[in-house]
């Protein structure tokens, strides 16, 4: 996996081999069309979330413009039922996204790999104990629980939509962690390790993550874009915080209040679009990761 | 065999288990109590008819009544069928609202995860090996599986449903017309199912052409595959056998993917008011119906149980080494 | 069958150029010869074998011509090989443990890729079943899944397997490292059988295990760096070997019965040059203790004796 003139650089005393090992897979991650362009289309959207509401001097939901009115100079995606700025609440949305999929994103990953990790490196009991519980978490059907939580205990803000969410998306990355942990456990450095004296956190962090480092940046990119649309579909039911615009909510109002049947067509696209292109985005940037990452898929 | 069916079938009841303990045990988190506050508001309306909905709440929420004995009420409530009155078509019992509603929402998900999975495995191994059809199927299948299930319902809604004046957008059948088993009738469900069905139907139908492509590509770079072309094997039994076993981490991927599938069936069915599982929860968020809620989440958790379980069945029987591996492989 | 090869070239194609691989090999086998095929990692003996019945998507035929039987061995048509693989020329591959589909039977698998190629499973099964039985295994494994055996029985049932249709030219490639030495004498005595019954004509024999291989071949072929060093009958190259290489070769091994505090084990030190870019001349020529001006000049791969060929200058 390593290029034999970075390996005979190392060996040669010149960089040390974690170093270049980033190194040389940013050089290729840079050149490579599938990262470059998902990520310039992610970035996109992450710039227009941060920069569009700074420079309006109303509020997503003010009522601010004509009621139902299409696309125009002044509203460049119109206004809803109610003379609200949709342009503005998309941008708006696109914050709440990229929150949420951060955080929730964030959390199911460490959740995941925590839990994978020590059950693959512990084994034994806490195994079999921490497995139970993957497989539970995994089987119960995610939204139908959050449901159940949200309709009594109610959620109020991002943050917490996203603490749901991050709870729930773990399993897959614990099981597919577990099983690469059990098979690097085995390997001479880890056995060395051991008997150096490291202990067994330290041993994690320092010895099996580094080796896995790839499998998780790809790992929390997929985990980003399962916690937008899971929270766009939580928000669509109603059960998402409804202080903030989301991109969810956005859609609801729309169904509401009847935007298919008077064809406000500005009101309900663009968030769904705005979804999938970020969603997608990611997705295509992990193909090109994967191909950064094994280079026996680059050579095309 | 025994010991692999029962550690699956342990996970799966210790899964009810915990889901029916959720479902106890979360009202009682909430501020106030909402049951009570429900009952009292149903009771002005309703005094009389309130009997059964008081005496089974008392028996599971009761403050009378010690906390260990109400969750042991609450499960003996459930064996005999009993979840409550649903205070939105008050008197209706619980488990009748629910199997008038079921029938809707496994008319939209069988079909739909059948003949995606189905179709998305066959033109996923076509555009492994086409490089024309690959260029067309894989970036359509990304936009796809990224795609809102939600959105698409309701982009079809709009634009053919509306727009186009194709289909109905609303109900499970035309509300001037009343069930009966005739063809017209017949016609007039297709009609209502087949926008909701195909929405479900595209966004399922990229993941599983996603994965497919990826997995045949995959095993005709295996071992077994480049012996087969050494020994001049035509390409047609090559991909016959990287086709059999790449679909066998795809039935294991159907079941990681149940859930997300059931969640979309059920924002679907919202778009298009389907008067299936969906729609019963909205209504019941709305109507604060929380025996209805209740109940509907417990089915739906014990039907996505059957599923998985079905698939492991499936799974064993069509995977050699699995069945193998359990009897003890011999030397 | 009698193989020709005349100034073979295969390279493979990467991404900073082509890999010289295989750097004109020309050497011919003669019917029922069974030849051993070695020296290190990288040499480009497999490459060798592997040309031979088919290129996989890297290599590339660059030049030379390959004759079995008098008729034209089109190595570079993959469509054109398809008919000759199996029926003229087969292989035991080097992953021949995991060589067999997972999920067939061994014998639903054999009776289809027999069927495939247009043959009648039925007018082979008794064969099949008597050649199983010669290397040890009984019928019933025509009922099991590979996961069943173990990984020397897997190893036997694809011996058999190759060389069901009798083909002129056989490739076994590393036949033998990844078995135990009680199983890997088995095999090699079976491989010598297949030929002493004619199952099969010339075998080519690829390992890194001069020591083996001594004990089945009739000839031994040595290469380096891409380039065929030294071919000789097995007997010579062990005893009276003529190029320098196959000399340090032979030293580095360790002998049963010798201490090592009495006599260290040398290795050969150095590394085989990269073949994306070659060096001109004899290549082994950095690391030779005999190495002198005229090196600088490729020596030919020439008969110094009879039936031995080597290339170095130093020994003709």
């Amino acid at each position: 996996m390593i290029d034999s003139t970075i390996l005979a650089e190392a060996e040669a005393g010149h960089l040390p081999l974690a170093e270049s090992k980033t190194r040389e897979a940013l050089h290729y991650a840079l050149r490579n069309r599938k990262v470059v362009g998902g990520l310039a289309v992610v970035l996109a959207f992450l710039a227009l979330g941060l920069a569009a509401p700074l420079f309006t001097d109303h509020g997503p939901n003010d009522f601010v413009g004509p009621p139902a009115a299409p696309p125009s100079g002044d509203y460049w995606l119109g206004t809803t039922t109610f003379g609200q700025d949709v342009f503005l609440q998309f941008a708006n949305g696109i914050r709440s996204t990229f929150l949420v999929g951060f955080l929730g994103g964030g959390l199911a990953a460490l959740i995941g790999m925590t839990v994978g990790f020590v059950a693959g490196y512990r084994g034994g009991l806490v195994d079999e104990l921490l497995n139970m519980l993957t497989n539970v978490v995994l089987v119960l059907p995610a939204l139908v629980v959050l449901i159940i939580f949200h309709a009594y205990v109610g959620v109020t803000s991002v943050p917490m939509q996203a603490l749901f969410i991050g709870a729930f998306s773990w399993p897959w990355v614990a099981r597919a962690v577990r099983a690469q942990t059990l098979s690097l456990r085995t390997r001479e450095f880890v056995d060395l390790a051991r008997l150096s004296g490291m202990r067994t956190t330290a041993i994690i962090r320092r010895e099996i993550a580094p080796n896995m480092s790839s499998y998780l940046v790809m790992t929390f990119i997929l985990l980003f874009g399962g916690a937008v649309l899971f929270a766009a579909t939580l928000d669509f039911i109603g059960l998402g915080p409804t202080d903030v615009v989301s991109l969810g909510l956005m859609m609801n109002s729309a169904v509401r209040w009847s935007a298919l049947h008077l064809g406000l067509w500005w009101w309900f696209v663009p968030p769904g679009a705005g979804i999938t292109a970020i969603v997608g985005s990611l997705y295509i940037m992990n193909v090109g990761l994967d191909e950064v990452f094994n280079p026996k898929l680059r050579e095309e | 065999m025994r010991r692999y069916f029962g550690r699956k079938l342990f996970i799966y009841a210790l899964t009810f288990i915990v889901a029916v303990t959720i479902n106890w045990m979360v009202p009682r988190f909430m501020p106030g109590d909402p049951v009570l506050r429900m009952l009292t508001r149903t009771s002005v309306s309703n005094p009389d008819a309130i009997a059964p909905m008081r005496a089974y709440y008392e028996k599971v929420f009761g403050l009378d009544v010690p906390l260990w004995k109400q969750y042991l009420n609450y499960w003996a409530e459930l064996f005999q069928g009993n979840m409550g009155v649903s205070v939105w078509l008050f008197p209706t019992p619980v488990t009748d609202v629910i199997t008038g509603a079921v029938p809707y929402t496994l008319a939209l998900l069988l079909p739909s995860i059948l003949l995606s999975w189905w179709a998305g495995n066959k033109v996923g191994a076509l555009a492994a090996r086409r490089k024309w059809l690959d260029n067309s199927v894989l970036p359509a299948s990304y936009v796809l599986t990224a795609t809102p299930y939600m959105w698409l319902g309701i982009l079809l809604a709009w634009s053919l449903g509306l727009v186009a004046g194709l289909f109905p957008i609303a109900g499970g059948y035309s509300f001037d017309r009343q069930p009966t088993w005739s063809a017209a009738f017949l016609a007039d469900l297709l009609a209502h199912w087949i926008l909701p069905f195909l929405s479900l139907f595209l966004v399922a139908f990229g993941g599983w052409a996603i994965g497919m492509r990826n997995l045949i590509i995959y095993e005709l770079e295996a071992d077994y595959a480049s012996y087969l072309e050494a020994l001049g094997a035509p390409r047609r039994l090559v991909r016959r056998y990287a086709f059999r076993n790449a679909l066998l981490p795809q039935l294991t991927g159907l079941a990681l993917q149940l859930g997300v599938i059931v969640a979309g069936a059920l924002v679907t069915e919202i778009v298009f008011g389907y008067p299936g599982l969906g729609s019963l929860i909205l209504n019941a968020i709305t109507n604060q119906d929380y025996f209805l809620l209740q109940g509907v989440f417990l089915f739906i958790v014990l039907g996505v149980l059957i599923a998985n379980f079905a698939i492991d069945v499936v799974y064993v029987l069509v995977d050699p080494r699995t069945r193998i591996g359990m009897q003890g492989g011999s030397a | 069958m009698a193989l020709q090869v005349k100034d073979l070239r295969v390279y493979y194609r990467t991404l900073r150029g082509d890999v010289q691989a295989l750097d004109g090999a020309t050497f011919t086998l003669a019917d029922g010869e069974i030849m051993g095929l070695a020296g290190e990692s990288g040499c480009g003996k497999s490459t060798l074998g592997k040309s031979l019945i088919r290129l996989d998507a890297r290599m590339r035929l660059v030049g030379g011509s390959v004759e079995l039987d008098g008729d034209i061995l089109p190595i570079g048509d993959d469509e054109a090989m398809r008919p000759l693989r199996f029926t003229k020329v087969s292989l035991i591959p080097q992953y021949a443990m995991s060589a067999l589909n997972p999920t067939r039977k061994i014998g639903k698998l054999i009776a289809e890729l027999l069927r495939s190629r247009g043959f009648d499973y039925g007018r082979f099964r008794p064969e099949l079943i008597r050649r199983l039985e010669l290397v040890g295994l009984g019928r019933e494994v025509l009922d099991n899944y590979p996961i069943e055996l173990s990984g020397g029985m897997k190893q036997r049932v694809v011996m058999v397997l190759s060389t069901l249709l009798d083909p002129g030219l056989l490739i076994a490639d590393e036949l033998t490292s990844a078995l135990d030495v009680s199983t890997q004498r088995a095999v090699a005595e079976a491989l010598v059988e297949f030929r002493d019954r004619r199952f099969v004509g010339s075998i080519i024999v690829i390992t890194h295990d001069i020591s083996l291989v001594y004990q089945i071949a009739d000839t031994i072929m040595v290469m380096y760096a891409g380039k065929l060093a030294e071919k000789a009958p097995a007997e010579t190259i062990v005893t009276a070997p003529r190029h320098p290489y196959t000399q340090l070769l032979l030293s580095s091994l360790p002998e049963v019965g010798v201490r090592y505090s009495d006599r260290k084990l040398t290795g050969i030190p150095g590394r085989p040059p990269t073949l994306l870019k070659p060096p001109g001349g004899c290549r082994f020529r950095d690391r030779c203790p005999l190495a002198y001006d005229k090196c600088r000049e490729e020596p030919p791969f020439t008969e110094v004796a009879a039936d031995h060929l080597v290339a170095c200058w130093k020994a003709m």
